[in-house]
């Protein structure tokens, strides 16, 4: 009983916290998350490891619904993740009783970010291990936004960003890649930037696409393959462009 | 009359058989209680005795131009009239107001809670708090001390995105959201004018005179509401005061008083 108030979470003398560090590590060594924010719809994607032969891979979905406008996708810790969500998922509840409103984007990534941060400045608990990846439609506006968090507690929005395993080559990927696209354009660049670090196919990504009108959708394997195809046939024929017109001069 | 103390004894003695031990463990302590047949109906009787009247008239309704609001500023103390020139308008920020009847400490505290609430809002969210947000937090504070002798009836009017909005909230934790309210001890009288005069589609102008003559008509009748009829406009750009009249004057320009021929005798009499 004694000594549970003492923080864990305390500077180093060079002004770092390690165990937010640490916790950054954790992240890393997660599955690899991707978020792209189209101008009518919002995608995650996150690397799915093979799920074993008996397991019901029904009951490992990646992402999440936090209310019906909002969905959040992470890496990291999961049983961090599911805490995290728990408590999301009612403050989006407690929001529209107090306000009858529903959260912006805004509001409850700032929230989140609140919760991992607490973490950090308490005693006796050790961060959180996860970064999030947040994306929802503004209940007023239909604006759609997508916002990460990380275990220190900031948070900030982006045009599409990556977390988790290699996500500095994916995030390399989208920012020579990114342009505003739409609906099926957002859903490929999302497809495509996982893909980089992710071997090929429907089997090993999880796709979860969001819109204003029909909430959020995830994506069947199949769905998934004929995407990944397409990617394919045009990487080939890029490559092929490529090597082509120098042959023929 | 004893209290009947039977359904608090223990199940004990009903099968077991009756003992002087068993009695004395099983009867329940008894208290004196008032000389009454019916203690349930002086038990309401006594908390509507310590429940304060809301000696006031305020109304507020909703018409295509927006929302108007008007009270009266008597404030009474039984018999005694303590006051003429009481705002009973509170301006909660630029774009809403809220109206006082009941305990005037509690109205104008919680309006103020209230404002800073809003403000805070607007702060930590970016954008204004609509009508509906800002009364739901009123009326969850309300909730929160039901029971504990505050009195409040207010109506919340504003205009946020979604247009003009108007709630009645109070401190038994009730709210309602309407086209038209009027609360305090008024506010029979001030219906049977509002209910009668209300179009949707009357003006401004129109809208504050209909608004002006109901509370006048009330504090004609009612003891507990006088002074001065304030109106207020709530429009798209905030809330406006169009107009605060002193009932008394209202009075007399609503009926003037044409002299009959005796007064036209007599005056002539003194002239000559």
């Amino acid at each position: 009983m004694a000594r549970y108030d003492r923080a864990i979470t305390v500077f180093s003398p060079d002004g770092h916290l390690f165990q937010v560090e640490y916790a950054l590590e954790a992240v890393r060594k997660g599955n690899a998350a991707v978020g792209v924010r189209g101008t009518d719809i919002v995608v995650l994607g996150v690397e799915k490891k093979s799920t074993a032969k008996l397991q019901d891979s029904r009951s490992v979905r990646k992402i999440v619904n936090l209310d019906d406008h909002i969905a959040l996708a992470c890496a990291g810790l999961k049983a961090d993740a599911r805490v995290l969500i728990n408590k999301a998922r009612i403050e989006c509840q407690s929001h529209r009783l107090t306000v009858e409103d529903p959260v912006t984007v805004e509001y409850i990534t700032r929230y989140i970010a609140g919760l991992q941060q607490k973490y950090t400045q308490s005693g006796g608990v050790r961060p959180f291990g996860l970064s999030t990846l947040i994306v929802g439609f503004d209940p007023h506006t239909g604006i759609p936004s997508l916002y990460q968090t990380d275990p220190s507690g900031t948070f900030s929005a982006w045009k599409a960003n990556a977390t988790g395993r290699n996500s500095n080559s994916i995030r390399e990927f989208l920012e020579k890649n990114y342009k505003e696209t739409s609906g099926q354009e957002t859903i490929k660049l999302a497809i495509r930037a996982l893909l980089e670090v992710v071997e090929s196919g429907g089997k090993n990504i999880e796709v979860a696409v969001m819109t204003k009108e029909h909430g959020l959708r995830q994506l069947e394997e199949a769905e998934i393959d004929v995407i990944a195809a397409e990617i394919e046939a045009e990487k080939a024929a890029a490559e092929a462009a490529k090597k082509g017109p120098p042959k023929e001069t | 009359m004893k209290f009947d103390t039977s359904g608090l004894e223990s199940a004990a003695p009903a099968f077991g058989a009756p003992s002087l031990l068993g009695d004395e463990f099983s009867a329940a302590p008894s208290f004196p209680v008032p000389n009454t047949t019916d203690f349930d109906g002086f038990q309401k009787e006594a908390i509507q005795m310590v429940k304060p009247a809301k000696g006031t008239t305020t109304l507020a309704f909703i018409f295509q131009g927006g929302v108007m609001v008007a009270a009266d500023s008597r404030a009474s103390m039984g018999g005694y009239i303590s006051s003429q020139s009481v705002k009973k308008i509170i301006e909660i920020n630029p774009y809403m107001l809220g109206t006082m009847a009941g305990g005037a400490a509690d109205c104008q505290f919680w309006h103020r809670n209230l404002g800073i609430k809003c403000r805070l809002h607007e702060l930590a969210n970016k954008r204004r708090i609509s009508v509906t947000g800002a009364s739901k937090l009123l009326a969850n504070i309300l909730y929160s001390y039901r029971g504990m002798g505050l009195s409040v009836g207010t109506m919340i009017a504003g205009w946020d995105e979604t247009g003009p909005g108007l709630y009645y909230v109070d401190s038994e934790g009730g709210r309602l959201k309407g086209m038209r309210f009027s609360v305090g001890s008024g506010s029979p009288y001030a219906y049977g004018v509002l209910d009668n005069g209300y179009r949707y589609d009357m003006s401004v102008k129109e809208a504050a005179e209909l608004a002006r003559r109901a509370i006048y008509h009330a504090t004609f009748r009612d003891g507990a509401s006088g002074g001065v009829a304030s109106v207020y406009h709530v429009g798209p750009e905030g809330w406006t005061k169009l107009s605060g009249d002193d009932v008394g004057e209202l009075h007399y320009h609503y009926y003037p008083v044409t002299p009959s021929t005796v007064e036209q005798e007599m005056a002539e009499v003194a002239g000559a």
